[in-house]
């Protein structure tokens, strides 16, 4: 007993400040990309270099950046010589629409809360059913790392449930294999009314690494009606949290860095 | 013809493809069945198309008591016979060969399809409508016998799988898993996708062992390009595989805990894996290594103030973990309920080919960074950490050996980097070649075989996670235990759904 008293003494509260601090994200850190439209030359020679889906094929315009597609690889940066494209620090990414990830400069239409009956539905209670369908596990042991002591995801009232019936939204993962189609539609019917649905990681929006593979659907088939997109590859758990907080309504507004 | 051992075939080092034996079918077992009897391991064994519409099969085997590596192959057409029975290793690789190949092993005791997809490596054309082939569970029949059926879609943010239980009472009799879920076609990808993109995908095989299965993939590369990294790049990958063994290991031991309602030990190891994860950032940017590793070396350097950083962290880690580990394992309640659950033999741990840790647990020594030692492992050497009793316990005391092990490894290597450049360059692939590329992920053995074409383009890449090996572990570990010990078992191997299923 002394031992457990002494362990709990030394190990001290680690919860983060998120969101009332700042997060301690370090130099490295790929967040979201962006393009100085200054340096750009529109030489396009960044399409045949990318290794994702960042830029979206365009036409003679100017590709706009997906954010959705993006893998947050280092190469993608790379794919303009004259440096236009690189990744911020700054980790909110959250929108409420696919395209608000789409733009020129790589700004992004932030989610805004839900709507007022909704919000009062699920403001200071939300459980969700977590459904891995194709992916590597990378974007499930973030959403494992949301429960743990530093980001505490329980503490906004926020919780990963074991069964569809007791949740109020569905968490989607990975590319939606061909395996696993039916088993993120018959989730998804599974869930009582009003049901949110949240869209995780490259995979889940668009394919991430892997699409184009005949063996995936490139992410959430169309007919799911998608409250929340989360890029990333795997997004950070603040990306997730500030995400939730914000379609919850309870993030403070604060201009993105 | 040249001897299945006699190719000088080392971990990372590209031999001519036409050097390997193209056996008859009978001798072609008989060297695999032998080679098995007298100390060799499977690492891989795979089909690919050859010409006139037979399949090439190419068995590699190791000896890792003698660090050298072996392969043969044989052609057969539509169909051959099993080689399973005499070698219960290749019992899960043969189920994939006719998977991917559409290729018979007439004669295996459980031919099911393994992933659940159309073949992608056949050297033929097939039927029209054949596709995926249909799967069904073996059942006992039995007035007291019931059937649990768990997943895909589980109680927790688990990757989807399904497992099939026969029971009596609360007694597991027998257990079977069907994977595939996760299947995403990774090896057609890797034979199709340029480099740049390639290494993205292999990085994303299993979202855990990003370094390792990224640094594999690189290393095989690397071979066939006759590209020779650095020694600082080896050291900066060597100790990324630590760090992601330690996060991994540690959270391990901590979601042990929490499937045994040991709240102390799950929440502190659960925030320390997280440190761990923190320091894989500060190195690459992303919380699980990716970006860091790409062929010719590595893409960040660790400056001085950073190593200083980290073994700073490092320390301080070690300090907060030593108590929580110690009084977890000192737990009489936490003994009981690990001891004896989950036993794997020694005999069944060779029989089935078991890598990693799990084989470890079971006193079989094995460690490609001891075995076939490679990069950085061949300069600074980690003991190999093992235990005997084969169960929950023995898995969890493996990790924290290793655990121990390795923060010690990077806390010493981190600040005696070698100096250098971080990258060189990694030109096209010699043409008609092999390479094994060979890794000790946290999980056991990762490889990835390359073989290319005349043109030094990829003719075929096969990726074997440990998990691969592995799960057929797992399940025979299985009976005897009560259905309500299932996820702890599973935890104390916890093994990759999306390594598996590629």
């Amino acid at each position: 007993m002394i031992r457990a008293i002494r362990a709990r003494l030394q190990q001290g509260t680690r919860t983060a400040s998120f969101p009332a601090g700042e997060a301690d994200l370090p130099e490295r850190f790929r967040g979201r990309p962006v393009r100085d439209a200054a340096r750009c030359h529109d030489c396009a020679a960044c399409q045949a270099r990318m290794p994702s889906a960042l830029l979206e094929a365009a036409g003679p315009a100017r590709a706009r950046l997906d954010a959705g597609a993006s893998l947050f690889a280092p190469e993608e940066a790379d794919a303009c010589a004259s440096g236009a494209i690189g990744f911020t620090r700054d980790f909110r990414m959250g929108t409420a629409s696919r395209d608000g990830l789409r733009s020129e400069s790589g700004e992004i239409a932030l989610a805004d809360a839900l709507g007022q009956t909704t919000r009062r539905l699920f403001g200071r209670s939300l459980r969700l059913r977590s459904v891995a369908a194709g992916s590597c596990g990378g974007c499930e042991a973030e959403l494992v790392a949301l429960s743990n002591v530093v980001f505490d995801m329980a503490r906004f009232g926020i919780q990963f449930v074991a069964s569809p019936r007791h949740a109020d939204g569905m968490v989607v993962t990975g590319t939606v294999s061909h395996n696993m189609r039916d088993a993120v539609y018959r989730t998804y019917e599974a869930m009582p009314d009003p049901k949110l649905v949240i869209v995780v990681g490259a995979c889940a929006i668009n394919g991430g690494p892997f699409r184009g593979s005949p063996e995936v659907a490139n992410g959430i088939p169309a007919d799911f009606p998608v409250d929340l997109w989360l890029p990333g590859c795997p997004p950070h758990p603040l990306t997730v949290l500030d995400g939730l907080l914000r379609l919850l309504g309870r993030m403070p507004d604060r201009p993105s860095a | 013809m040249t001897r299945f051992d006699q190719l000088g075939l080392r971990n990372r080092r590209a031999i001519p493809f036409a050097d390997v034996p193209t056996e008859e079918l009978a001798t072609f077992g008989a060297t695999i069945v032998g080679a098995v009897r007298s100390g060799w391991r499977v690492v891989s064994f795979f089909g690919m198309p050859d010409h006139g519409g037979s399949t090439r099969l190419v068995a590699v085997l190791a000896q890792d008591g003698r660090g050298e590596l072996g392969a043969t192959s044989a052609l057969v057409g539509e169909a051959y016979p099993a080689l399973t029975p005499d070698c219960p290793e290749l019992h899960d690789f043969e189920r994939e060969v006719a998977e991917q190949c559409a290729v018979t092993p007439e004669g295996h005791p459980a031919l099911k399809p393994i992933r659940r997809h159309p073949a992608d490596h056949a050297a033929r054309a097939l039927p029209a409508g054949a596709g995926r082939g249909e799967y069904h569970f073996s059942r006992l029949a039995g007035e007291e016998v019931h059937e649990v059926a768990v997943g895909p879609v589980h109680a927790g943010i688990i990757e989807p799988g399904h497992f099939r239980i026969q029971a009596h009472g609360e007694e597991i009799l027998g257990v079977e898993i069907m994977l595939g879920y996760q299947h995403r076609g990774v090896e057609r990808l890797l034979e199709t996708a340029d480099r740049d993109r390639a290494v993205l995908i292999a990085e994303s095989i299993a979202g855990d062992s990003v370094i390792g299965h990224g640094g594999t993939y690189c290393s095989a590369i690397e071979a066939l390009a006759r590209s020779r990294k650095t020694p600082r790049a080896q050291a900066i990958r060597g100790i990324a595989l630590e760090l992601e063994r330690l996060a991994n290991h540690i959270g391990d031991i901590g979601a042990v805990a929490g499937d045994i309602a040991y709240q102390p030990g799950a929440a502190y190891l659960g925030r320390m894996r997280g440190e761990c994860l923190n320091l894989l950032m500060l190195l690459s940017g992303n919380r699980y290594g990716r970006g860091l590793i790409r062929p010719g070396g590595v893409r960040f350097d660790i400056e001085p103030e950073m190593a200083a950083a980290v073994r700073d962290r490092l320390r301080r880690l070690q300090a907060e973990l030593h108590p929580v580990v110690e009084m977890m394992l000192d737990n009489a309640s936490v003994q009981s309920r690990l001891e004896g659950t989950g036993v794997l033999p020694h005999a069944k741990c060779l029989e089935l080919g078991i890598v990693g840790p799990s084989a470890r647990a079971s006193e079989v020594a094995r460690d490609v960074r001891h075995d076939h030692p490679y990069g950085l492992f061949r300069f600074a050497h980690i003991p190999v950490a093992t235990a005997w009793a084969g169960d929950a316990l023995a898995r969890v005391l493996v990790r924290w050996l290793e655990v121990q092990r390795s923060l010690d490894f990077v806390i010493e290597q981190i600040m005696s980097l070698p100096r250098g450049p971080i990258r060189v360059d990694c030109g096209p692939l010699g043409p008609g070649e092999l390479a094994v590329a060979m890794s000790e992920g946290w999980r056991g053995e990762i490889a990835h075989v390359v073989i290319t074409d005349d043109a030094g383009g990829i003719r075929r890449h096969k990726v074997t996670d440990p998990s691969f090996h592995n799960w057929r572990g797992l399940a025979a570990a299985l009976p005897g235990n009560q259905i309500s010990d299932f996820p702890l078992c599973n935890k104390s191997f916890n093994l990759s759904y999306a390594g598996h299923d590629l």
